[in-house]
């Protein structure tokens, strides 16, 4: 049912955006924004119901819970660097949009390591 | 966080621009520039605190602390 209002609601914001667009830019921007954030809220809750399953999944099959988080943080890093980066470059400005990405990047490698490391010692392990 | 904050948004850019037109026909430069600053700092005002919201939502939701 709420993608029938989301659909609607984003026409409408196009509509508006196209109205802002030749007298005032920066609001036209400040409309993409806003709409952006207000579905990313509306289907945060949807985001949570999969991340309580998963984490129910995980104490289950007693996976170590820190994987797991390191896991939730790398999607919620890739979910908001790509919130922003699409924004700039709605906003025709490439740079600070390819900027945002390589900073996630960088965060997401940095946050990986640990897990990479803990692979490569199973790994040895398994070799006599 | 509801839907009403997209056409409070539209509204104010709509009317900042009618007036912004309208005082440049009277020939006061100056107050049109500052009645369009005026509009955008409140639209600013909206959305940061929008995107406060959603940032919060989005580290309790992660745990991105």
């Amino acid at each position: 049912m709420e993608i029938l209002q989301i659909v609607g609601l984003g026409l409408i914001t196009t509509v508006f955006y196209l109205i802002l667009k030749e007298r005032k830019e920066e609001i036209a921007i400040a409309l993409t924004i806003a709409f952006t954030a207000l579905i990313f809220v509306l289907m945060m809750d949807k985001i949570q119901a999969v991340l309580q399953v998963f984490e129910d999944l995980a104490l289950k099959a007693n996976v170590n819970m820190f994987y797991l988080t390191t896991v939730f943080k790398i999607i919620g890093i890739a979910y908001i660097a790509e919130f922003g980066a699409q924004i700039c470059r709605d906003a025709d400005s490439e740079a600070i949009a390819g900027k945002i990405e390589f900073a996630a990047k960088i965060i997401i490698m940095v946050l990986a390591i640990p897990i990479m490391v803990a692979i490569l010692e199973t790994i040895v392990r398994l070799i006599p | 966080m509801d839907i009403s904050i997209i056409f409070k948004i539209a509204g104010i850019g709509i009317l900042t621009a009618v007036l912004h037109s309208i005082l440049k026909q009277f020939g006061k430069e100056e107050q049109a520039h500052l009645a369009t600053l005026a509009g955008v700092t409140i639209v600013l005002f909206m959305v940061i605190q929008l995107l406060s919201g959603l940032f919060d939502y989005v580290r309790s939701v992660f745990s991105l602390y």
